[in-house]
């Protein structure tokens, strides 16, 4: 089917179907908004506020926002960027990202949304919270000190996995990932390291075991590509529901 | 009275680099633009520097830090280079985010001691050193822009050679630093 509709993104006309989101319409069109928590796969969740676009004036986020016919839509803004720097700068001091030490950096989609902002530094006062790790199961780990409350995996355990092994408890600055067992532990779950949710995680919040660090420095998806120019698994089919 | 030429030779800079909470990984890195080090002498003279083992920073034109903060000396080192270098540059992981050394911010430092000096692998009578000598160690590791205040940032663990050349030849052409996508990662 072809697309009738069409609205301008940063000046370019993108075409888009009835209910598609500016994100969806975008990637379809080969054009990066800059995001974390939105997954092609996934139900929109609206969190991350990267995606944050200039909507005819108003400010809103291209993955939860529909696009309409001839709207004008600004992404790529001077003003934008900054504000979007400083959002990353602020999940980068709100955990642990410790990236010399980290299985995922390289592949890490936090710290190549980083790169192609042109983060420097955090800048902001460090927090260094006291955040666990859970070892538990057998295949996967959980490292909370890199984890910024996407939900992808919550997502993709609960829609793709049919498993709810995943939630986000507490509030505010105390929010944290749990894990729905009795004890807590993510070994007392059904999970498993072929489930969606155990590959989904945009950092290093959870891993498969024994796999880190088997690409090196230098062949790892965002070593020589910019995150704009690396398509993310799966972008090329938007969701239908 | 016949009139003299006047030739102007062109000041060199003057470059300040220490390490503070780090590996020296920085410095390696340094070290590692090899030959082209000589074409950098040609406009930069060192000031206090491993390199040069002088002990104190006089008037610099750029101070780099490599580490970040974690003790005492570390806090004295950083602001006497903030004191006298007009431009001071975090340069490494470590300087910038607490790096590597900030992974025991969530420990206890007195377990950290024992777990080093106590129980660590193949240790028999350790002791935990206390040397009045010895600068006082801090509870938490810090960025050094937290401590004082840092014009230019220089990721990388460590920066590679070429983004420390770049970043340094664009300073000194008194150009506002800027790097490739390749040259800047945070690991």
């Amino acid at each position: 089917m072809t697309k009738t509709c069409t609205f301008t993104l940063d000046g370019k006309t993108i075409p888009f179907e009835e209910g598609e989101t500016i994100m969806e319409a975008a990637s379809a069109a080969g054009v990066y908004i800059p995001h974390l928590c939105h997954h092609p796969e996934f139900k929109p969740h609206g969190s991350c506020k990267l995606c944050t676009v200039n909507i005819g004036g108003r400010l809103g986020a291209a993955c939860t926002n529909r696009a309409a016919d001839g709207m004008k839509v600004e992404s790529e803004t001077e003003a934008l960027n900054a504000d979007r720097r400083a959002l990353t700068q602020m999940l980068f001091v709100e955990g642990n990202h410790i990236c010399p030490s980290c299985e995922k950096s390289g592949n890490c989609q936090l710290q190549a949304v980083a790169y192609h902002l042109g983060m420097m530094t955090p800048h902001f006062t460090h927090f260094y919270p006291a955040r666990d790790i859970d070892a538990s199961h057998p295949d996967v780990l959980i490292e909370r000190n890199r984890c910024i409350l996407c939900e992808l995996c919550v997502r993709a355990s609960r829609d793709v996995d049919g498993k709810n092994v995943f939630g986000i408890g507490g509030r505010g600055i105390k929010s944290r990932l749990i894990v729905n067992s009795a004890s807590g532990r993510l070994a007392d779950t059904n999970m498993s390291v072929t489930d969606r949710a155990a590959e989904v995680c945009p950092t290093g919040a959870i891993l498969r075991k024994r796999h880190g660090f088997t690409v090196p420095i230098g062949k790892r998806l965002y070593d020589h590509q910019s995150i704009a120019e690396v398509p993310v698994a799966g972008m090329k089919e938007p969701r239908r529901d | 009275m016949t009139e003299q030429p006047i030739t102007i030779e062109p000041k060199k800079l003057r470059v300040a680099t220490c390490s503070l909470a780090g590996c020296f990984g920085c410095h390696m890195s340094l070290l590692d633009i090899d030959e082209k080090l000589f074409d950098l002498l040609k406009v930069v003279e060192f000031d206090r520097s491993p390199i040069t083992d002088i002990k104190h920073c006089g008037p610099c034109d750029i101070g780099i830090v490599e580490g970040g903060v974690c003790n005492a000396e570390n806090v004295h080192v950083l602001k006497e280079f903030r004191k006298n270098c007009k431009v001071l540059v975090a340069m490494g992981a470590c300087a910038i985010t607490g790096g590597v050394p900030a992974l025991r911010n969530n420990v206890d430092l007195w377990d950290c001691y024992q777990e080093v000096y106590h129980y660590g692998i193949g240790l028999e009578n350790g002791q935990i050193p206390n040397d009045p000598e010895l600068p006082l160690p801090f509870d938490r590791v810090h960025p050094i822009n937290e401590v004082v205040r840092i014009d230019y940032f220089l990721p990388g663990c460590p920066p590679s050679a070429d983004a420390i050349w770049k970043f340094l030849t664009d300073l000194a052409a008194g150009r506002e630093p800027k790097l490739d996508y390749d040259m800047v990662h945070y690991d």
